[in-house]
């Protein structure tokens, strides 16, 4: 195992130097949370680990996590698969398929029993006896309990793995079933998000090689570390929220000066992520920065809870209350034979509190 | 036992079956079988879509302006494309027209997402068929820079250090033991046929586009705030235009239009310089491996997209082409309405779903999705460790959609062959151009390697489309209209009755119909001949070029970025 190339190795290949290597490392420190003095630790782990072995399987979903993955800058997806991990069995990216495909994870899982991580991208469906998802000819659920029964730990990527997502919708005509409802045994740690953002998937992973443990957990069982305030609490749009100035039409004056998107249906006060902190694809942008409301896709059942255009309704913060009750009213036109009125419901009211009350408990 | 199919097919069921399961690099879950004879050959082909998620059935009752994010994710490959047709399908239901400017910034997202798709699917998905990565250990760098300079000369990266570089790694990689995603390959099968060089280019820039992709999306980052799953929005685009003014910061500015400008042109570069010569470079290689033509040579379809004009979708101002072809007659390319009940139905006798009666094909606007899972007399295995399928009964997550009653080829190489045929005249010059470089007949064009190549003419072709409708943005702007949002609909009452979608999986991965026409897949796996029927590579080869995404397949819209939708709202 001598011959596997470690992170410090794999940037210095790249042209990176030891300063900026240690430099990478305090960032990191920092990014984490933790101080100076862990630097020396992060930079040890990095020069010296060996690559960890990762069986990522795929259930009912879409595979935008995959995707997510794929578009990781720090670090580079190529380095990721390369050099950091030993990305055993991989449905998108691996050469093999069929039978080969499935002894390399049936190699995988003998040869690292109890040592490897279990990536599961999308849910296993219940109904049918699980055959609305089929893989190798059996049910995805019997090949995910298989599989983590070896497993170290688990990840669960995405809002599929974590609370079931969109196949999970009402009526949930599958059953599709969060995998902590079927792994139950083991330590799972949920990434939510339609997809997560790829720095928060590469820093979990990082995390666990760095530290050799688990990071912190909340009491759903998502990484403090990116889980742990919510899109407005760190939104560079806050201040306008503050000062009551908010969009009131998509395209109006407002729009054009980045005021608030809170009117618009932003669910930005009740979502735990990073994404108003990291920003998306290298920092580029994040769905508020670019015009849209969040839609909470990293909150449980976030397709259930109404439209996404209508606004939160009890979030109770200064500047806001005043007017809110107007905020239907901004109606734009009437068209095909569609009613200009507000449409909060108290279903969605009822709805959304139970949602808020159950993450902030 | 020797069955004729009406689409012209002999499929014998006599010889070695062959399974594949789960077939990898691909989006969704898919299954495989084949019947191979004593040649070697296959002789019978069945495709199967293994699972399916029922989006249909959660869409009803919701609202309307919500719909692009329930279909978006269908696929998280495709992404943007199913937000689009929904935006549009319930613009359409509703007669919101929208502004020029958000009709621009929508084609340059869905063109960037075909930039995009088509690259990832060539070097990540496609690639490792055709190209060997352990080979390349075995190549002189010095001669691979030579390959490169000759190929693709405009490519900077292309010295002899750079590759012995990456040759360095690869064996360090595989030094190691742990192969990750390159175990189990089938590494010494005579079916590879690269020398050592071409394969150390090949994997170098399989490493390269891994790198470029993530920068290509940042375009949907701009306007849609990330990727995959951008945001968008019923009646225009969510991203407001400020350039001049106060408050520029906060919306779509000089800033932001410099950075999609500079994507535009990596795009350009990335496709001209290294893309299309591989494709050159790889399919020289292979030019005697013409199997897998199946359906292109007789029946394709494309819906057409990419409107120059918002609110216009007449064939004619779409920049991707329109129409049908059937019987290989490609002097008459048929008028497509996908509204009309009679052209577009879709049969479930051999997928998991009922309809009222058996035979029975419905148009989306008709559609039902109503699952069935049941599997036929001539199983092996049982209901929940299927070891043989039994086509002759129910066996597929995916319905079988036909057109006027054939099933159909769709994706580039179906937009391509109907565009060359049509005299569209920016794929004629294109697909002229790669034969005479190539030397082949026209005749080649309907193949995998044909398949394959007509996606990287499309992803050329899109680099240059999404620059026209940047300088089109720009010009607009700087004609003094900002605005990209034409109706905001409030609705009370209003809600999705019904909401089916045909996608190009669908199409191209359908099972058999009720009078036994085998869909695309599995027709242009037949008579193809596999070197060892255990390593399956030709197989992968041929269902990788229509790049299957099988999360899509299982509901209906359209071919791979050109869907169609139809949504009821009451």
């Amino acid at each position: 195992m001598s011959q596997i190339e470690t992170f410090y190795e794999v940037m210095r290949r790249q042209g990176i130097t030891r300063r900026s290597f240690m430099k990478y490392c305090s960032l990191t420190a920092s990014a984490l949370g933790l101080g100076p003095a862990f630097v020396p630790r992060i930079a040890h782990a990095m020069e010296t680990k060996p690559r960890t072995p990762v069986i990522w399987v795929n259930g009912l979903e879409c595979t935008c996590c995959s995707e997510s993955f794929i578009r990781g800058a720090h670090p580079l997806a190529k380095d990721v698969v390369l050099s950091m991990i030993s990305l055993d069995y991989s449905h998108v990216l691996m050469a093999a398929a069929g039978h080969a495909a499935e002894a390399a994870m049936a190699e995988a899982m003998e040869t690292h029993r109890g040592n490897y991580i279990l990536a599961v991208e999308g849910n296993p469906p219940l109904n049918e006896d699980g055959m609305f998802c089929i893989v190798g000819g059996r049910p995805f659920v019997e090949k995910l309990k298989e599989a983590a029964a070896g497993a170290k730990a688990v990840i669960a990527w995405g809002a599929c793995a974590s609370y079931g997502c969109v196949q999970a919708a009402k009526p949930n005509p599958t059953q599709a079933t969060p995998i902590h409802k079927v792994i139950t045994d083991k330590p799972i740690i949920k990434i939510p998000g339609c997809p997560p953002i790829a720095e928060v998937m590469t820093g979990v992973i990082t995390y666990m090689l760095t530290f050799g443990r688990l990071p912190e957990l909340d009491r759903q069982g998502r990484p403090a570390m990116f889980y742990g305030q919510r899109i407005h609490d760190k939104c560079y749009r806050r201040p306008h929220f503050d000062a009551g100035q908010f969009v009131e039409a998509w395209d109006d004056e407002n729009a054009r000066k980045g005021y608030c998107l809170y009117k618009m249906g932003c669910k930005g006060p009740t979502t735990y992520n990073a994404c108003s902190t990291i920003g998306w694809n290298e920092g580029v942008s994040f769905p508020i920065q670019s015009g849209h409301g969040c839609i909470g896709c990293s909150e449980d059942g976030f397709w259930d809870q109404g439209t996404f255009y209508n606004r939160l309704t009890n979030i109770k913060q200064f500047g806001v209350e005043a007017n809110a009750d107007q905020v239907g009213l901004t109606a734009a036109g009437v068209v095909g034979g569609a009613v200009a009125v507000h449409a909060a419901i108290s279903a969605l009211k009822r709805a959304q509190k139970k949602t808020q009350d159950k993450v902030e408990g | 036992m020797t069955v004729s199919t009406p689409n012209g097919f002999t499929l014998d069921t006599t010889g070695t079956r062959v399974v594949v399961d789960p077939v990898t690099r691909i989006e969704g879950h898919m299954r495989c079988e084949v019947n191979v004879n004593d040649q070697n050959v296959i002789t019978n082909a069945v495709s199967t879509g293994t699972m399916w998620r029922g989006l249909e059935v959660i869409l009803k009752g919701r609202d309307p302006r919500d719909a692009w994010a329930f279909t978006e994710r269908i696929c998280g490959v495709c992404t943007g494309t199913h937000a689009l047709t929904s935006v549009r399908a319930v613009e359409d239901a509703l007669g919101i027209t929208i502004p020029e400017n958000a009709n621009s910034i929508r084609n340059i997202m869905q063109l960037n997402l075909q930039i995009h798709d088509h690259i990832v699917h060539f070097y990540h998905l496609h690639a490792l068929d055709w190209v060997n990565p352990i080979n390349a250990l075995r190549a002189d760098p010095k001669a691979t820079s030579e390959l490169q300079q000759a190929v693709g000369p405009n490519h900077p990266m292309s010295s002899p250090g750079y590759f012995r570089d990456v040759q360095n790694r690869l064996k360090a990689f595989v030094d190691s033991g742990q192969l990750g995603i390159f175990k189990n390959g089938y590494w010494d099968n005579p079916a590879y046929l690269l020398p050592p060089e071409a394969d150390l280019m090949a994997t170098t820039h399989y490493l390269e586009a891994l790198d470029l992709q993530k920068e290509i999306v940042k375009i949907h980052t701009i306007f849609g705030g990330k990727n995959p799953h951008p945001n968008w929005l019923v009646g225009g685009v969510p991203c407001p235009i400020n350039v001049h003014s106060t408050g520029a910061v906060g919306a779509i500015n000089m800033e932001r239009l410099n950075h999609v400008s500079s994507i535009i042109d990596k795009c350009i570069e990335f496709t001209r310089n290294v893309y299309l010569p591989d494709v050159v470079a790889i399919g020289g290689f292979y030019r005697n491996w013409l199997y897998g033509g199946g359906l292109s040579g007789q029946s394709v379809l494309a819906y057409g997209d990419i409107p120059e004009n918002a609110n216009d979708f007449s064939a004619g101002q779409l920049h991707l082409p329109r129409g049908a072809i059937v019987n290989g007659n490609l002097h008459e390319v048929q008028d497509v309405d996908v509204r009309d009940p009679e052209q577009v139905q879709e049969f479930v006798d051999h997928s998991w779903y009922q309809y009222g009666e058996a035979g029975k094909g419905l148009h989306p606007w008709d559609g039902v999705t109503e699952p069935k899972y049941e599997l036929g007399a001539a199983t092996r295995g049982s209901r929940t460790n299927i070891e043989q399928i039994d086509e002759a009964a129910k066996y597929s997550w995916i319905k079988a959609p036909r057109w006027k009653g054939n099933a159909m080829e769709v994706g580039p190489l179906a937009r391509y062959v109907v565009g060359y045929a049509s005299g569209h005249e920016d794929i004629k010059a294109q697909v002229e151009g790669l034969l005479r470089t190539m030397d082949l007949p026209v005749s080649a064009l309907f193949s995998t390697l044909g398949r394959t190549a007509a996606r990287a003419l499309e992803a050329e072709y899109c680099t240059r489309l999404q620059k026209h409708f940047f300088d089109k943005l720009i010009a607009n702007i700087n004609a003094g209209d900002e605005s990209t949002l034409g109706h905001w609909v409030k609705i009370k009452d209003g809600r999705i009755e019904n909401y089916q979608c045909v996608v190009p999986t669908t199409w191209n991965g359908s099972p058999r119909d009720s009078a036994g026409n085998i869909g695309a897949f599995e027709a242009a796996l037949m008579n193809t001949k596999v070197e060892r029927p255990e390593e399956p590579v030709e197989i992968l080869r041929t269902l990788h070029s229509f790049d299957p995404c099988l999360a899509c397949s299982t509901h209906v819209m359209s071919p791979d970025g050109h869907e169609l939708a139809t949504v009821k709202v009451r």
